[in-house]
């Protein structure tokens, strides 16, 4: 099949020029750029230094790594807190027509327009508007409250963002999964939540590693949302590297951000695929055991 | 399916539903703003269309939806030929330089905007300053930031969405039709055309449908290596929500919303096709 492979050659080779020239070689320059001194003119300048790393040290930045830190984790673990339940119950719902509406309904924000979204999240936590006002009725906070621009507002709007792209890995596995395994569990005189624990979730276990990729990444790069729902105490990585592009022009700090910020994608992108390499491994072999 | 709804726990339900709640909820609340004649969103003062009237007279906007549009059918037309042509590849290729050509279309699915924004940026920023200077004196043009940019830097990120909707569509497809063709003498070239491209061609849609949708909905990427004066809607949107009064926003908001909703419904219909067909 020597033809095969030649035609497969030109058929890849378009894309992989493309993706290496804008997209791997991008990559590495950001990496060098890392290296660079700035110049006067908001360029980079000539030379080689390790001063951009140190300016890295800057004590305002280790609050704001942490921040990014935790406020991923824990929009990526409530995503998949309510992703979980959405798909189990999405997988049990023996209507076609039923099911497929509710995923589509869970799709159309996940593709509304992202500032769209934003905007209406500054519209519906607004001082005046009419969900402040419901709290304030009800007693749950005091007027002087304000709901915008502060960290929790932050976590929110992320977690709005991101819970579509946890529901859908794991529904794709979910939609697959053999309940009859969890009806044998509970004849044989497991509760439901037990079955649920020990069937289910290690059943559906790809979807959910899949979800974790692909909240947390993104999730660690969050700009726009701390930007425009956040306030000054409520700032990310992502809010650095874009004030040092666009506001000091300081384009080696931004890539010295960036590359930090790389670390955080690339390294779980990196655990999480040999985790389940090995993991398919072990499959194999304990089934070439029996 | 037997009945066994009654030692169900309802938790599921109840979390799927509040869900759908806190989806819909403020998207609700903007649609509803959108009519409001007053122009803070605080106090319902009566029905209007103004805002809507407003949106259509704007100069801006009608500027910044044809710039978007330009950028999207450019490169929904570049990413779909680019990103079906590396689904053909990875789906046949067998060897062991498969792994490095998988991990450069799909990790560009997962690394954050912004990492992508700023390496495209340094990318141009760095070629211009190097070549910037011979190429305007061989061509006659000037290497800046602009359309051309957002272009590239949109097939860049639309191209793995149409790879990955392409690929997932040839999977399901059943190969010994292929080899089928082939033992009854059919070309290469003949088998491609009346075999293999009618199975994918809902696929190639569909991520067609989906890069459109990712290049008009970008806002990140695009900030990062667009020129001075270029707009698009998400810039103006990002740029009239800083300053200004977005009160219009509110119904450019509800027009997205209903031009998203019939996207996503053609795209589904289109993707859940094969179950019908194939199945």
């Amino acid at each position: 099949m020597k033809k095969s492979s030649f035609t497969n050659f030109f058929l890849g080779l378009p894309s992989f020029v493309w993706l290496v020239v804008f997209y791997a070689f991008p990559i590495l320059i950001v990496l060098l750029l890392a290296f660079r001194p700035p110049d006067s003119n908001g360029g980079i300048g000539t030379g080689w230094t390790l001063q951009t790393l140190r300016e890295l040290r800057n004590p305002s930045y280790p609050a704001i790594i942490w921040r990014t830190f935790w406020q991923g984790l824990v929009s990526t673990a409530v995503c998949i807190a309510v992703a979980v339940p959405i798909s189990y119950q999405l997988s049990r719902t023996s209507s076609q027509k039923l099911r497929n509406t509710i995923l589509l309904l869970i799709i159309v924000p996940f593709w509304t327009n992202f500032l769209i979204r934003i905007y209406a999240w500054r519209i519906f936590l607004h001082p005046e508007g009419a969900f402040k006002h419901l709290l304030v009725l009800i007693g749950v906070i005091p007027e002087s409250t304000g709901l915008l621009y502060n960290q929790w507002a932050v976590l929110t709007v992320m977690i709005y963002t991101y819970i579509p792209f946890a529901v859908l890995p794991i529904y794709a596995i979910s939609e697959k999964f053999d309940f009859s395994l969890m009806e044998a569990a509970k004849d044989l005189g497991a509760s439901s939540f037990y079955a649920f624990r020990k069937i289910y979730l290690p059943g559906i276990s790809k979807g959910i590693w899949t979800a974790v990729m692909v909240v947390l990444i993104p999730a660690f790069g969050a700009y726009l949302i701390p930007d425009l729902v956040g306030g000054s105490t409520s700032e990310l990585i992502g809010d650095k590297i874009a004030q040092r592009v666009f506001v000091d022009r300081n384009l080696p700090h931004a890539s010295a951000l960036s590359a930090l910020l790389m670390l955080g994608v690339f390294v779980p992108l990196i655990l999480v695929s040999c985790l389940r390499k090995f993991q398919l491994k072990n499959q194999k072999k304990a089934e070439f055991m029996k | 399916m037997k009945k066994r709804c009654n030692r169900h726990s309802r938790l599921p339900v109840a979390i799927t539903l509040l869900t759908l709640l806190f989806l819909y909820l403020p998207l609700v609340m903007v649609a509803i703003a959108s009519f409001n004649a007053s122009k803070y969103g605080g106090v319902w003062t009566g029905f209007s269309l103004k805002w809507y009237k407003a949106l259509f007279k704007s100069r801006e906007i009608w500027n910044a939806l044809t710039n978007t549009l330009f950028i999207a059918f450019i490169s929904t037309f570049f990413s779909t030929l680019l990103g079906t042509l590396s689904a053909l590849a990875l789906y046949r290729s067998k060897n062991r330089f498969k792994a490095i050509y998988h991990a450069l279309i799909y990790t560009p699915l997962v690394v954050p905007d912004i990492l992508m924004g700023i390496s495209m940026l340094l990318l141009f920023v760095t070629t211009f300053s190097a070549c910037g200077t011979w190429f305007q004196s061989v061509f006659g043009i000037e290497l800046e930031l602009g359309m051309t940019t957002i272009i590239i830097a949109h097939i860049t990120f639309c191209m793995s969405y149409v790879a990955m909707v392409v690929l997932g569509r040839l999977q399901e497809f059943d190969h010994s039709l292929v080899e089928a063709a082939y033992d009854l003498g059919a070309s290469g070239l003949y088998t491609f055309f009346h075999v293999t491209l009618p199975v994918i061609l809902p696929g190639v849609i569909a991520g067609a449908l989906f890069a459109f949708t990712l290049s008009i909905d970008d806002f990140v990427i695009t900030f990062f290596v667009k020129g001075a004066g270029d707009t698009t809607l998400p810039i103006y949107i990002q740029s009239t929500m800083r300053h200004g009064s977005p009160a219009i926003l509110n119904a450019l908001s509800v027009i997205f919303l209903i031009l998203t909703f019939i996207l996503v419904f053609t795209t589904q219909k289109l993707l859940s096709n094969k179950t019908e067909t194939h199945k």
